[in-house]
This record gives C-alpha cells, sequence and structure tokens, in this order.
C-alpha cells in the first residue's frame, strides 16, 4: 500500500523533538533581531545573520520536512536544485556588480 | 476505501516524490525572485528606501507566528499518524489559523506602505518587494486554504493514519513556504 510504504520510508522525529526545535527556532530568531538591534554587531552583520538564517534553515527542513531520515533522494531532489537557485543567484550578483572579483561591493 | 497496493521502482511513494520535485522547481522560482531583489537593492532613485519604511518588530512577530504554524503542523501530522481525530482537527484548524494570522499582518503591512508612498510602481525596491512577498504570501494563501480542506476531510471522516501521507505532503508545503519566509526575512528585512 502506497501509504503504508511511505511510512516504511523514515520514523518521524517524536513531538518532544518538535517541540525543541521550535523552540531553538524562536531562540534563533530572538537573537537574529537582537544582533540587528546592536551597534556592536553591525561589522559582522552580514555572516551572523546568514548563519543564523541557514541554521534555521536547515532545522526545518531536517526535522519538520523529515529530510533528516527519510530517503537520500529526496535530500537530492531538494538540494539540487536549490544549489542552483543559489549559484544563478550569486553569478547574477557578480554579473550586475552587487559583488566584485576585487571584494568590495557596487 | 481500502488504498492498493503500489510498487514503485524507487521504493518510495510516488505521490512524495512528485512533491520533491515540485519544491524543488518553487527553489529555482523563490531564488530567481530573491535575487532580482538583491541585483536591484539600493538601486531606486527615489523613496521610500528599505531603512525608512521596513518595520521589524511587526515583521518578527509575524515571522514568529509562521515559525509556531510549522510547529502546528508537525503536531498535526503526529497526531493523524497516531488516530487521533480530535487533535489532528485541532492543530490543522491552529496552523490555518497562524497562516491566516501571518497573511493578516501581511495585509497591515502592505496596507501601511501604501499610505506611506511605497506602491509595486514606486521605485525598483517597491517593484522588487512587492513580487517578493505578495508570491510568498500568495503561497501562503493556498496553503490555508489546503489545511482547510484537510480539516474538512477530517470532519467527514476522511483523514484516517492511512491518509497520513496527505497530512505529510500538506506539511511539506508548508514547511517550504516557512523556509523561504526564514530566507526573505533575513535578506530583505535584517540585511540592508
Amino acid at each position: 500500500m502506497s501509504d503504508q510504504l511511505s511510512h516504511a520510508e523514515h520514523q518521524h522525529p517524536s513531538v518532544a523533538t518538535y517541540v525543541t526545535v521550535a523552540a531553538v527556532l524562536t531562540v534563533i530568531t530572538l537573537v537574529e533581531v537582537g544582533v540587528f538591534y546592536i551597534p556592536t554587531f553591525h561589522p559582522v552583520l552580514a555572516p551572523v545573520l546568514l548563519t543564523l538564517s541557514a541554521t534555521k534553515f536547515a532545522l526545518v527542513v531536517m526535522f519538520y520536512m523529515h529530510l533528516k531520515s527519510d530517503s537520500r533522494i529526496f535530500t537530492m531532489m531538494f538540494s539540487v536544485p536549490l544549489l542552483i537557485a543559489l549559484a544563478v543567484g550569486i553569478a547574477l550578483l557578480f554579473l550586475f556588480g552587487v559583488f566584485t572579483l576585487g571584494g568590495g561591493g557596487a | 476505501m481500502t488504498a492498493v497496493a503500489q510498487h514503485t521502482s524507487t521504493g518510495l511513494d510516488n505521490r512524495k516524490l512528485g512533491f520533491w520535485m515540485f519544491i524543488g522547481s518553487e527553489c529555482l522560482l523563490f531564488g530567481s525572485l530573491i535575487s532580482t531583489y538583491l541585483v536591484y537593492h539600493g538601486r531606486s532613485v527615489s523613496g521610500p528606501t528599505p531603512d525608512e519604511i521596513l518595520n521589524i518588530p511587526l515583521t518578527s512577530v509575524s515571522t514568529f507566528v509562521l515559525l509556531m504554524s510549522s510547529l502546528a503542523m508537525v503536531l498535526a501530522l503526529a497526531a493523524v499518524t497516531r488516530g487521533d481525530r480530535l487533535w489532528t482537527r485541532v492543530w490543522l484548524l491552529a496552523t490555518a489559523g497562524l497562516g491566516l494570522t501571518f497573511l493578516g499582518m501581511q495585509a497591515y503591512e502592505f496596507t501601511t506602505f501604501v499610505h506611506e508612498g511605497l506602491t509595486i510602481k514606486t521605485n525598483l525596491f517597491g517593484s522588487t518587494f512587492f513580487v517578493l512577498t505578495g508570491t510568498h504570501g500568495a503561497h501562503v494563501a493556498v496553503g490555508v486554504l489546503w489545511l482547510l480542506t484537510q480539516f474538512v476531510r477530517s470532519l467527514q471522516g476522511k483523514l484516517g493514519p492511512e491518509k497520513a501521507i496527505n497530512v505529510e505532503i500538506t506539511g511539506l508545503y508548508w514547511h517550504f513556504v516557512d523556509v523561504v519566509w526564514i530566507v526573505i526575512f533575513t535578506v530583505v528585512y535584517l540585511l540592508r
């Protein structure tokens, strides 16, 4: 049965894991907003915020979308287009001069 | 009706495989919209600019609302998997309600911006901002309708543990909408 097949693919995380992930996501969001308002962090704002955002993204995808425990095929079907989108985005930013190879921004 | 066994060459459910393919295509859609926003960022020749108009406290709350909706969604999946019809309905309705709250806050934000002189035609920021966040909001609206459909199916007694895959796929869509917002919140609102 296809429905049973789906459940055979992986074991879902427990409710406790779901709640823990939600708590971590909330804390990270609070840190993001805090970092935004604290002038001390402004020189490193971009790398800090991008790291925090990537962590939240990974937590949702791994635990709520079950890619951590699900078939690797699903991970491939998600990560390949994601990497293509990321590569195209970075290429466009170089093409339009937002990023430059000299390291400065436009 | 009892589901009929389907043997697939991958050993995976074809509906889920197809939906992951759809999510992959959505990555490319939102990737292009976010890239366009970034390419035109800071190139508006007239205001209002992001620094003048974006409301971080309001958007932080709406981000929290969307994150909590993802929690409600997985709790709905856990409930339907264990055959708990009452809590399946509660969490599906909670997810839809939080999604509607997010949409209400976005509608308030958009209305405020229009009153402050930022429309889709005002400048490059307005064009790219409204297209990106509007497309995301449309996805949230579709998700809310989908969740309400599942809620009605549950009320009709047609959403038992044997149909958990339907809730799981709804959840995949909902969580994808959530991760897109995680990126938009950082790129558009926090990184200036």
